[in-house]
């Protein structure tokens, strides 16, 4: 008997949204997951005070095409860094990783250096913020 | 174990403990990618039949919660445990916050425990079409138990039936007096009844209502759904429920119901795949047979019924056979 498989079509991103480190703030990523979810993706969401380690590890059994980070605490230069760290330790380093949050100009650009491939401010528009995540999961897949 | 030499690499990868091999596979089957047939099918002859708990309940009743106390009293036990967590796709844009996971402790470096999130992507029923399947590849790649969490469940959300092998509705104090469990639905598929939130007054009166309805429908010999009450704010009940799933389980060993029910849901799974892609295959020529389209015609412009249609649909498929 043929293959029982049904055809392949185009499924949704995958992206998972998470809070690493101590700070409380998660209205800005509650508000991204929803936007990310009115346009169509299935969003993960970890939520707060996050270990890179324990991000790392949702990403990898979540199979996500993407992941955003939230963060206002100012550890941004210790924590991202880790994630892409862990994320190239595993094999997975192809995973797209953006970013929003309180960020120094200064900082962002070592950061997208470093691997961070967006990272929206305050005053970002939640439409910037969509676009550049599909961009980026179907850059990727 | 059996290891068949057809096994492809990416199966091969899943029973050898991949846990990365797992997540693409699992993805692969909720996309209806082909690359998932020969996984499923080569890892079929694989499987043990482990248990597969289905926690259902109207949303926020703690099914989350629950299901991480008890995966944190299983890891004690030394068992394995693999989690599925389904929550509701939006029917308008089609995305959806997975958010179940959110509930689950730390658990960093255990490669005892997996746990993945996933959308209903528009199945009625509480659960995803994709949700079978990949309970029997976490059979496959080796947990000892799987748990199943449904979507908040309504009334009629009972598919989780025809995936776990005992089914858990969690309920609270206070949802209602004792007619809401006369009714037809969620409260008929209750291997186990657990109230949840058993710290909040009122329980005991939930349990109570709940205790008649076992004893009104109890016929000797078969299984009556226990009902035990739990509280994950202060950890009680947490080993009387799971006694409970246990007690389940080998109550469908010894009845023979696991055999005659595993035969009934298997018989329905192979003819809904049969059903699934012949559909598949009609709708196809429907569209571009050019003597099918005239069929079609016809029966927009009224001159041939949709029933008849059908009739001729048919005959013409088992010519084509």
């Amino acid at each position: 008997m043929p293959s029982t498989a049904r055809p392949a079509r185009r499924h949704p991103i995958r992206v998972l949204i998470a809070k690493p480190g101590l700070d409380g703030h998660d209205r800005g990523a509650k508000v991204v997951a929803r936007a990310l979810r009115d346009a169509g993706m299935e969003v993960i969401y970890a939520g707060l005070r996050q270990t890179p380690e324990e991000i790392v590890r949702a990403a990898l059994e979540e199979d996500v095409d993407l992941i955003g980070l939230s963060i206002l605490s100012g550890a941004h230069m210790t924590l991202f860094p880790r994630v892409l760290a862990l994320l190239k330790q595993n094999k997975a380093g192809n995973i797209p990783v953006f970013a929003g949050g309180i960020i120094p100009d200064e900082d962002a650009k070592r950061l997208r250096k470093a691997g961070i491939q967006a990272i929206f401010g305050p005053g970002s528009t939640l439409e910037e913020i969509v676009t550049t995540a599909q961009k980026l999961a179907r850059a990727q897949s | 174990m059996k290891r068949p030499a057809r096994l492809g690499p990416l199966a091969r990868a899943i029973v050898d403990g991949d846990r990365r091999a797992l997540a693409r596979a699992i993805t692969a089957i909720e996309n209806g990618d082909p690359a998932a047939d020969p996984v499923l099918r080569g890892l079929y002859p694989q499987t043990r039949g482990v248990p597969v708990v289905g926690f259902t309940g109207p949303l926020g009743v703690g099914k989350s919660s629950l299901i991480n106390a008890l995966v944190n009293l299983l890891r004690e036990r030394g068992r394995t445990v693999a989690v599925v967590a389904v929550d509701p796709s939006s029917p308008f844009s089609g995305g959806s916050v997975l958010g179940d996971r959110i509930r689950f402790d730390r658990r960093a470096d255990d490669a005892g425990v997996y746990f993945r999130s996933m959308a209903s992507r528009g199945a009625a029923g509480g659960v995803a079409a994709a949700t079978l399947e990949v309970a029997r590849l976490l059979d496959a790649a080796g947990f000892d138990l799987v748990l199943v969490e449904t979507v908040g469940s309504g009334q009629v959300d009972v598919a989780i039936r025809e995936i776990a092998s005992t089914s858990i509705v969690v309920l609270v104090p206070h949802l209602g007096d004792e007619v809401q469990t006369l009714k037809a639905g969620l409260f008929e598929i209750a291997d186990v009844f657990c109230v949840n939130k058993s710290d909040l007054p009122g329980a005991d009166l939930a349990k109570r209502d709940l205790a008649e309805l076992v004893s009104l429908g109890n016929a000797s010999g078969r299984w009556a759904p226990a009902i035990v009450g739990t509280s994950t704010v202060d950890a009680k009940g947490l080993d009387e429920l799971w006694n409970a799933v246990e007690a389940h389980e080998r109550y469908l060993d010894d009845s023979g119901e696991r055999r005659a029910g595993d035969r009934r849901r298997l018989a329905k799974e192979i003819v809904g795949l049969v059903r699934d892609r012949v559909g598949r295959e009609l709708t196809d020529r429907l569209e571009h047979d050019e003597e099918l389209r005239r069929l079609l015609d016809r029966v927009v412009a009224r001159s041939l019924d949709p029933r008849a249609a059908a009739e001729k649909l048919m005959a013409e498929e088992r010519r084509a056979r």
